[in-house]
């Protein structure tokens, strides 16, 4: 097991220092930061001063070193737009990415589960297949689309939920969050609706098929064969087969719903950390797109972590293969 | 008891009077109102001294004050100072305001005046401030500002350069401007303390600001405009569906295409005032062969009739109506109706004669045209990449095979600055923070001189020594009718060289309650000190 363990950590490590050194290669080619810096009028002269300055005349791997030098030091650098400290800017969105993630997980988990769930158990009924009309809108429909759908509903015609913004934001000094006022959770419905639609048409689809495939199994033939009410072989029998990897399917994209809010947060000004990459592209920030992007390799490499360090708990098979 | 009560009828009686009193200066003007509005971008920084942009100082302009603004009719007044005067040709002499209070108490004097300018010098508004060579106190009031030239125009150049607190910035160790290398985050990058109408309440960069009224402010608003918060909206149909719902007052950045169902709404309209900043496109005159194009053996731009065709096959009218939907004006000069030094008759757009067009083509020996790549951008001002396509389309019709490449700007500009100027043809946009035309001449067409910083945004390197020699006269002639003829001489020479091809002059674009009347600069500034909230 510690082996197994070693190994994995060894192997997330050594692809996150590739994923920084993509990540620095890609946004060294990203632009130009001086265009947002200087003014129209500045001089040649500024324009080396700020060159310098920055340390743009360095060859690539000096740069590459420094970064990663810094990096590891705590030091995360400074945004070329906003002259903040990227670690704080990027601490400062992480909350509203991290809650409005949450809230479309609970969303999926609300709705996906038992919609699912029932599309398994009747997939020749009416509402059935109604429900996995309405899935495929979901998985086809680009997120940006079902923003704009949702706002012109209940901002504009109904008047209902606000269009844009996090509502009032209590600081608990850690965190500022926004699930502790009313205003908070009004802003947060939408937002967090339109990131869940793709997560509950998957988790439907996935849930149904998994049942359906359980459903043929011989331990459930057998169970019928039995006599055991239909009830008792679905909701205990069944189900306990096909929870497993709907949860594993949930973590994974936990770390994807954190990783591209972007659209989500574009279409509603929802201030996190895909609302600070978008202005800090338009920038050519370089600084903050880097950090940004090494944040989520970490994100998804933690997660991932995980979700290897647990399959032997749940499969011990895993580890017996190793050896 | 009597007594009491008597004193009781007294006071409500004082407080009667005192209410009239107080309502009678008041009367008519509408109640303090709060006020959202929303914007596509936000300000950087809210230190006045940092970066040069136009937003920054659109923000901060109800914060910090200059020594002189502009006012609602765009014409220079007194801020921080009363008055000025020119005493000699490279003297200006300020006398300051009396009895003017920064927003934490602490009074205003020459001192802050030759601070702001030390530190504005060594920030990134420094080209801004160009021309002054040196400040002298000459006692708490007044100021004189040596220019490094003879400066005719030196109150034109200075609105945008903010007065900050002297003790304020010694106190929170903010003396050195914000710079994008720093090792520190300075306290003025979230912080401001400015003599203005409104101070910072509360500011989350990217999101949103919120500005309360500055009760020591010396002037009077003429608004009512209390409380104000300014949102960061980045997509446009959200922002238009935020004015739609009534979430705020006003928006900034509608979409041309959202413009008609503002306008259809009933409880709102479209403001759509001229932008400083016009649209050209220039050639590259200074290669001899077109990098990016077929002719690799000569440049055809280098031909005067060429560019007099391309002129001629342009139709700004098409590019107005069909474009724009009519939120631009088509001009015959690279500078807006609005800057000092537009002339009327030479600022008339060129009418478009497609058979002319051709047969300057046929004379110039390209009657079966050529290719050329014209470099636009596609995220910095409305429509950009849809006017690329057009200009595209017209001269397809003589024969100049155009392939537009819109990027974005971060990435366009690495290849089109200085100093690489790495374009054969180019869609540019420019807006003369002076509104004078003398910068426009200095950085866009007098020939390029990396020493002297002349030309440096010359993209296509246009050379005339005969504009050169005015614009050296007009940067030192102090009287403003032989300075008017020199400018007018200057771009009548550019105009018959076809040196810059002017497309439009773009309308800025704000959605707005019909209850809010605004007043819409044409810097793109957001005067909140005027705006009404009935």
């Amino acid at each position: 097991m510690l082996n197994y363990a070693a190994s994995r950590i060894v192997q997330t490590v050594i692809v996150l220092l590739v994923i920084s050194f993509i990540a620095f290669l890609l946004v060294a080619n990203i632009g130009d930061p001086l265009a947002a810096l200087l003014s129209a009028d500045a001089t040649v002269n500024e324009r080396l001063e700020l060159i310098a300055k920055l340390g743009l005349d360095q060859p690539l791997w000096t740069r590459f070193l420094h970064f990663i030098g810094n990096m590891l030091q705590g030091d995360f650098g400074f945004s070329y737009r906003t002259q903040d400290p990227v670690a704080n800017l990027i601490a400062e969105r992480l909350p509203a990415t991290v809650e409005l993630a949450f809230v479309s997980l609970l969303i999926t988990i609300a709705v996906g589960v038992p919609a699912g769930i029932y599309c398994g158990v009747n997939p020749n009924s009416l509402f059935g297949r109604f429900i996995m009309l309405i899935s495929t809108a979901g998985i086809t429909l680009p997120n940006f689309v079902v923003g704009i759908l949702l706002i012109a509903v209940f901002s504009v015609q109904l008047g209902l939920l606000p269009s844009f913004g996090r509502g009032t934001v209590v600081d608990l000094g850690f965190w500022k969050t926004g699930l502790l006022s009313v205003s908070g959770w009004r802003a947060i419905l939408l937002p967090a609706a339109t990131l869940s639609t793709f997560q509950v048409a998957f988790i439907i689809r996935m849930l149904r098929t998994q049942l359906m495939e359980v459903g043929q199994s011989e331990h459930i033939r057998f169970a019928r064969a039995r006599g055991l009410s239909e009830a008792r072989i679905w909701y205990v029998y069944a189900i306990k087969n096909t929870l497993l990897p709907v949860i594993t399917m949930l973590g994974l994209q936990l770390g994807n719903i954190i990783a591209f809010s972007v659209v989500t947060e574009n279409v509603f000004a929802w201030p996190g950390l895909g609302s600070l990459f978008l202005q800090s592209i338009q920038g050519a920030d370089i600084p903050v797109i880097a950090i940004y992007l090494i944040f989520v390799g970490l994100v998804f490499m933690v997660i991932n972590l995980i979700v290897e360090l647990l399959y032997p708990l749940i499969d011990a098979r895993v580890l017996r293969r190793q050896t | 008891m009597s007594f009491s009560f008597s004193a009781f009828k007294r006071k409500m009686l004082l407080g009667t009077i005192a209410a009239a009193a107080l309502a009678a200066p008041l009367g008519g003007m509408a109640e303090a109102a709060d006020f959202k509005f929303a914007g596509p971008l936000d300000a950087y920084t809210l230190d006045p001294h940092a970066v040069s942009n136009t937003l920054i100082f659109a923000v901060l302009a109800n914060v910090y004050e200059p020594l002189v603004r502009r006012n609602a009719e765009q014409k220079i007044e007194g801020a921080l100072a009363t008055d000025w005067k020119q005493i000699d040709g490279t003297t200006w002499e300020f006398n300051l305001r009396k009895d003017v209070k920064f927003s934490n108490g602490n009074a205003f004097t020459a001192d802050d005046v030759v601070f702001s300018l030390t530190r504005g010098q060594a920030g990134g508004i420094k080209a801004n401030l160009n021309s002054i060579a040196s400040i002298e106190k000459v006692d708490d009031y007044k100021i004189r500002i040596k220019t490094r030239a003879i400066n005719p125009i030196l109150p034109n150049q200075i609105t945008n350069w903010y007065i900050m607190d002297k003790e304020w910035a010694e106190a929170n160790n903010t003396v050195q401007p914000g710079a994008a290398n720093n090792a520190t985050e300075t306290f003025a990058n979230r912080n401001a303390m400015g003599t203005g109408p409104y101070v910072i309440k509360e500011r989350d960069p990217g999101v949103k600001t919120v500005f309360a009224p500055n009760p020591g402010w010396w002037d009077k608003k003429t608004g009512n405009v209390d409380n104000a918060t300014f949102f960061v909206i980045p997509n446009p149909s959200t922002r238009v569906s935020a004015l739609i719902s009534g979430e705020v007052d006003m928006i900034d950045g509608v979409p041309p295409q959202d413009a008609e169902r503002i306008e259809n709404d009933p409880k709102l309209h479209m403001q759509a005032g001229p932008d400083l900043r016009t649209i050209y496109i220039q050639p590259d005159v200074a290669r001899d062969s077109l990098i990016f194009g077929s002719e690799k053996t000569k440049n055809p731009f280098k031909d005067l009739k060429v560019r007099q065709a391309m002129e001629l096959a342009i139709d700004t009218g098409a590019i107005q109506k069909r474009i724009m939907r009519n939120f631009s004006v088509p001009v015959g000069l690279p500078i807006g109706k609005e800057v000092n030094g537009f002339d009327a008759a030479l600022g008339a757009p060129v009418k478009p004669d497609v058979d002319k067009a051709k047969a300057l083509m046929k004379e110039a020996g390209y009657e079966n045209g050529f290719s050329v790549t014209l470099d636009c951008t596609s995220d910095r001002f409305m429509n950009d990449e849809a006017t690329c396509l057009a200009v595209a389309a017209s001269l397809a019709r003589i024969n100049i095979k155009v392939d537009p490449r819109a990027q974005p700007t971060a990435k366009w500009a690495t290849q089109v600055n200085p100093p690489e100027y790495n374009t054969s043809l180019a869609m540019l946009g420019y807006s003369p923070a002076t509104y004078d035309a003398h910068i426009f001449l200095t950085s866009i067409a007098a020939t390029r001189d990396a020493k002297s910083g002349l030309g440096a945004f010359n993209i296509g390197g246009y050379s005339n020594p005969e504009v050169d020699k005015l614009i050296d006269l007009i940067g030192k002639e102090t009287d403003q009718a032989k300075r008017t003829g020199y400018i007018t001489q200057a771009f009548k020479l550019m105009k018959a060289d076809v040196a810059f091809i002017p497309l439009h002059q773009l309308n800025i674009l704000w959605g707005v309650k019909d209850n809010v009347t605004v007043v819409q600069p044409a810097d793109l500034a957001y005067p909140l000190r005027y705006f009404t909230v009935k």
